[in-house]
């Protein structure tokens, strides 16, 4: 194919994607370094107040936005300000303080390290249990009788497709104060539970959300990929005098490592950006992450400001997350299109 | 398989079948039960005993419920129903469709089974067996109590069609115009095998995994002032980008770009490159080989592409929240509206019926497409 007749047919996609994602991200990273401020001004505010005989009355200095005559909109700056929203956002200080002072905990403290400190473990705890279970779904399956195949498919399908809120929500309303499995547990333990009142519990239930959301997944890729495993090569590992889990260990988990290596970088992928647990499971007082802190900072607060150079601050720093989460397994792609190219 | 050397031990199988059977309890588990709690009245919704919940007495009590009759009637009726979907209703939609137009004929046979179906069930069915469960006495009493009160309030009072029907803009957006140039991008790319379109590939790649909340800061400030930024260019007419859905579309038709060229390129890999080579040889340019030769047979490709198109706008919760204003509002976003109003079990329980209702569909599209679904899931992993 022509490089012109190339150039037409990817032009649309190429467009919306640099419009749309590059230019953005360059917006972001110049949002970053600014500060967007109204202008304020001092005026003196006289408030009277109705007193017996005369009025009482106070003059007092009020700092008030500037708003513009002609438009009557309020008047802003914008000024280059460094560092200074990334260092909000890290916010340093505290961290040598705590390092020097011994008192690692009080780092977790700061919105930023804790929303760190929470993804990366849930990318990390929920990789091989999604990996495993996926896995264990796909060997069942695989072992059913015909008949059930299409059923067990389709229920499997459904924690996958669900709306993610929608999905988190549903085992939100199961374990919520009088929810039916809380009320469950709570007669059999002889305890009182209360699931969402502190953090570890509420982690909990994310990674289980997480591996019933993603498993189904694993296990459709791995259930297509095992119907392909080399049925000589398992013959004469029986015949070597393979036992089953040799077989599963030997043959079968080395035909489907190409798989697992896509399912985790997938999974690399979705799981830095989650988001959507903290939304249905109303964690934000206990558990945060990376995508929630940005989407609370964009969010106006109660004076309609939304922190957009903080927001942006902390967006480029995920965004550096991601990079150097990836940088591998791209660097992988690139040797092996060099060498398929010769 | 059958031989004697892989056949497995009894215990073997007993324990797969049990994990098979304990998934799906668990999978269907969360789903089926909020299903179940958004028709109960809050006392049972969230009664302490799974039994209660079930059953539902105190829904029973106060008059509503379903006899015998009803259970026995509806259920057959929801059989027949859906067994005539999928035979009878095919036939009818090949035979009274023209040829050429089969996509528009399936959309509108669904829409008008849809709407049938909803009349007769909702509609007609429940006072004629009012009227059948009063002759009978004893045998038309309710045995277990059903409600559909919460989801009369969502839809009715809540007025949450307005936000289905903005959902409905957003997500046809989406699948149309991500599918259109989705398709275009996918067969230049598997068609060159040139340095560049790797380069765009991974650069795809990338893109796949940035957090949409990096992108939605890059959007929003300027979105908010595009009406004074455009005006220079456009005008009076130069629109304020937030709060309007077009521009949502916009967004996550970008931002679904990655994934939709990738997936296309891996299915327009498997077409015979012979196929357009003929073409070129019978004197078509490449776009006509496109429009002539790949495109009768893109559409299986096509339709997969376009179900995970449409998860990602129906899905979706970060863009359309922070982009778009209380007026159109989607419903996923809208559903966060209640977490503030949630102060009585009664609207904790209209949550329950709205997430229902927004589950309801994403349903009939597994039960519709499950080959195509699972079929779009394996084509980008097994082959590429």
């Amino acid at each position: 194919m022509k490089f012109k007749t190339f150039f037409w047919f990817v032009a649309p996609s190429l467009f919306m994607m640099l419009l749309f994602i590059a230019a953005p991200l360059v917006s972001v990273f110049i949002q970053s370094f600014q500060v967007t401020q109204p202008v304020m001004q001092q005026i003196e505010v006289e408030t009277c107040t109705p007193g017996f005989l005369t009025q009482t009355c106070t003059t007092e200095l009020k700092t008030v936005p500037t708003i513009d005559e002609a438009t009557g909109k309020v008047i802003t700056t914008t000024a280059w300000v460094g560092l200074q929203s990334y260092q909000n956002v890290l916010q340093m200080d505290k961290v040598w303080a705590a390092i020097g002072s011994n008192n690692w905990g009080d780092i977790l403290q700061i919105d930023f390290w804790k929303a760190l400190r929470f993804t990366l473990m849930f990318t990390l705890v929920t990789l091989p249990l999604v990996i495993g279970v996926g896995l264990l779904i796909a060997l069942a399956v695989n072992n059913a009788a015909k008949s059930l195949k299409g059923p067990v498919i389709f229920i499997s399908l459904l924690p996958f497709i669900i709306t993610p809120v929608i999905g988190s929500l549903s085992i939100y309303w199961l374990f919520v104060g009088d929810g039916i499995l809380t009320a469950t547990l709570e007669r059999w333990s002889g305890q009182d539970i209360a699931m969402f009142a502190q953090a570890w519990t509420i982690e909990l239930l994310m990674y289980f959300y997480r591996v019933w959301h993603v498993a189904p997944f694993a296990f459709v890729i791995f259930y297509a990929g095992l119907q392909t495993v080399n049925m000589d090569t398992l013959e004469s590992a029986i015949i070597d005098g393979a036992n089953r889990f040799e077989r599963l260990r030997y043959v079968i988990v080395p035909h489907l490592m190409p798989l697992i290596i896509f399912i985790a970088l997938i999974h690399l992928m979705d799981c830095y950006r989650t988001f959507e647990e903290i939304v249905g499971f109303r964690s934000q007082a206990h558990v945060i992450s990376l995508q929630w802190l940005t989407y609370d900072l964009l969010v106006p607060d109660d004076a309609g400001n939304r922190a957009i150079s903080r927001a942006s601050a902390s967006a480029m720093l995920t965004m550096i997350g991601i990079v150097v989460l990836l940088i591998l397994p791209l660097r992988r792609t690139w040797r092996d299109h060099k060498r398929g190219a010769h | 398989m059958a031989s004697k050397a892989t056949a497995q031990p009894t215990s073997l199988k007993i324990a797969s079948g049990a994990f098979l059977a304990f998934w799906c309890v668990l999978a269907a588990f969360p789903i089926v039960w909020i299903a179940v709690m958004s028709v109960k009245s809050p006392r049972d919704a969230f009664a302490a005993s799974a039994w209660d919940v079930i059953t539902g007495p105190a829904t029973r009590a106060a008059g509503n419920g379903l006899s015998i009759i009803d259970i026995v009637v509806g259920l057959a009726f929801l059989f027949f129903a859906i067994r005539w979907g999928f035979t009878g209703l095919p036939k009818l939609v090949v035979a009274l469709t023209p040829p050429g137009v089969i996509v528009l004929g399936w959309l509108v046979g669904a829409a008008v089974f849809a709407l049938a179906f909803v009349l007769v069930f909702f509609g007609v069915l429940p006072p004629v067996l009012g009227g059948i469960n009063a002759m009978l006495g004893g045998l038309g009493e309710p045995i277990i109590g059903l409600t559909t009160e919460h989801y009369t309030a969502v839809w009715g009072e809540n007025q949450f069609y307005r936000n289905f029907i903005n959902s409905m803009i957003v997500t046809a957006g989406v699948v149309t115009i991500s599918l259109t140039v989705g398709t275009l991008a996918g067969y230049g790319l598997a068609r060159s095998g040139s340095n560049l379109a790797f380069w765009l590939l991974i650069l795809a790649l990338v893109f796949r995994a940035l957090p949409h909340s990096v992108l939605v800061a890059g959007y929003l400030p300027w979105f908010i002032n595009s009406a004074e930024l455009l005006r220079p260019i456009f005008g009076e007419i130069s629109p304020t980008l937030y709060g309007q859905p077009w521009a949502v579309i916009a967004v996550l038709v970008a931002i679904n770009q990655p994934f939709t060229i990738w997936m296309l390129r891996s299915f327009f890999q498997n077409i015979p490159a012979e196929l357009d080579e003929a073409a070129r040889v019978d004197g078509c340019s490449h776009f006509q080989a496109f429009r002539r030769v790949i495109m009768p047979v893109m559409w299986p490709g096509v339709i997969t592409t376009g179900l995970f198109s449409f998860l990602l706008g129906y899905n979706d919760f970060l863009v359309t929240s922070l982009l778009l204003d209380a007026q159109n509002q989607t419903m996923v976003p809208a559903i966060a509206g209640y977490f503030n109003r949630e102060t009585t079990t009664t609207d904790q329980v209209e949550a329950v019926a709205a997430a229902v209702s927004i589950t309801a569909p994403l349903f009939l599209l597994v039960m519709v497409f499950q080959r195509q679904i699972v079929s779009g899931l394996t084509a980008g992993a097994v082959k590429g």
